[in-house]
């Protein structure tokens, strides 16, 4: 057995142990890749239909669409995906994979905002990916409105919450307590609020475009309403374009 | 139990209970003021360090011969780090709901006190299968304590258990809370965590006077 104490050992073994391990978590991650990145995109599908009410929720959970057949049934629901850029609007069959935290990082006018248009019987639904922060990390997630920017349907996620508080932003009980509710006050953007002692735990009122917030994650709640009101605002005077 | 030595099942058995890492080690205690809120969060939580405790005490315990004193704790902080690396790309991979739901947990077993804590403790001085059982049984300790602490915190913070309304619903008010109950939302705040280790605790010591040091 080598001396192990020697000065040039431990340089050697540190040397080795670096390579050795890099190599095998480089290796792992690249042979891994293209799997997760296949996974990702599916979700993304998963969340925008779960928006806009395309999803197989029983009761108190929610439940997304089957990863295996969720490319034929985003294809069948989701008729047109566009981006918006500088005022311009093209369709692009690709958008959802544009990473929104990127765009909003990028100036207005270079900003390439994503909004997909779905149709489940015979309505229709246009959907907006939303993006901010929480109390320990991002959060973000997918809003789908009619004609009358009235909300069909959300979804959220987050990449750190404090489980069992923050973390229930993707909890059913919270996202359907959006659905009703109006983002416009006549022609004026409002968005919507995550209230503290709005006094309406059930969320029978939908014309105050207020939410009933989670208890123990006031700086979440703060987050999600945050993320809303800037990222939805951006779409606003395109959506009139689309005669929305 | 019979295929175990004595000395093997007090590898397994002691950390359960007079030799607990948290209620008598007082380590890991971060993790489990942070996640027991849920007794889902507290079980996930325990499965996964109990996973890489044991893989890094075996990978540590085949090293122990070749590691430089040196630099003995970066290698164990390298080979714990690598595990849990390796651990989150395969579930992204192929569990991918699953690595979703475990989400926070898996950066925060690299924190934990525990592991590096037996790494240093037992796996660089015994054998792989010694330290095999230590890590396992450490982790079991652990979890005991956590899912003890998440069965309260959520029963008497939320009135569910792993999601499910055991005491009645809140808003329709049937159930307990027809009679008036309410949710202490406090509990769901970390110093309860504490509180209710410290009733732990308490409750250890008063039944095994031995485990009380003298002044």
């Amino acid at each position: 057995m080598a001396n192990t104490e020697k000065n040039s050992y431990t340089v050697i073994f540190a040397v080795v142990m670096v390579l050795v391990v890099g190599s095998l978590l480089a290796f792992t991650a690249s042979s891994l890749k293209p799997t997760i990145t296949k996974n990702e995109k599916f979700e993304k599908q998963q969340n925008i239909l779960y928006a806009m009410g395309v999803n197989e929720n029983v009761e108190g959970e929610a439940i997304f669409v089957p990863t295996d057949s969720v490319q034929a049934i985003f294809n069948k629901y989701i008729k047109e995906q566009l981006i918006i850029q500088n005022g311009k609007i093209t369709k692009d069959s690709s958008a959802y994979l544009i990473d929104l935290k990127g765009q909003l990082k990028k100036d207005m006018e270079d900003r390439e905002l994503p909004l997909f248009i779905g149709e489940k019987d015979k309505k229709d639904y246009y959907i907006i990916p939303m993006y901010g922060k929480g109390l320990w990390d991002a959060i973000w997630g997918f809003i789908a409105l009619d004609e009358n920017y009235v909300v069909q349907g959300v979804y959220f996620d987050h990449k750190g919450e404090t489980p069992g508080l923050g973390a229930n932003i993707k909890q059913r009980y919270f996202m359907d307590d959006f659905t009703g509710e109006e983002i416009m006050n006549d022609t004026k953007f409002t968005g919507i609020t995550v209230a503290k002692g709005n006094n309406d735990p059930l969320n029978e009122r939908k014309d105050d475009g207020k939410v009933d917030a989670l208890a123990g994650a006031t700086i979440t709640g703060n987050g999600v309403t945050a993320m809303i009101n800037s990222t939805v605002k951006l779409y606003i005077p395109y959506l009139k374009d689309l005669k929305i | 139990m019979a295929i175990l030595s004595k000395k093997d099942q007090g590898l397994l058995m002691d950390p359960l209970a007079d030799n607990n890492p948290i209620t008598i080690q007082v380590l890991g205690i971060c993790s489990a003021l942070a996640i027991t809120a849920q007794l889902k969060a507290s079980i996930v939580m325990a499965l996964s360090v109990m996973f890489v405790l044991a893989m890094g005490n075996v990978v540590i315990s085949l090293m122990r011969n070749i590691i430089p004193s040196k630099i003995r704790i970066i290698v164990q902080l390298i080979v714990v780090a690598a595990l849990v690396i390796i651990v989150d790309q395969v579930l992204k991979a192929f569990a991918y709901e699953l690595s979703k739901a475990l989400s926070v947990f898996i950066g925060l077993i690299i924190t934990n006190c525990i592991i590096m804590g037996r790494f240093e403790a037992f796996a660089l001085g015994n054998g792989p299968w010694r330290s095999f059982l230590d890590g396992i049984g450490n982790a079991a300790g652990y979890g005991l304590i956590l899912i003890i602490v998440g069965f309260f915190r959520e029963l008497l913070g939320s009135g569910t258990l792993l999601g499910f309304k055991v005491l009645g619903d809140p808003i329709q008010k049937t159930g307990l809370y027809a009679l008036g109950y309410e949710d202490n939302g406090f509990m769901l705040l970390s110093p309860m965590a504490l509180i209710v280790v410290g009733i732990i605790i308490w409750i250890q010591r008063s039944r095994n006077t031995k485990l009380i040091e003298e002044n």
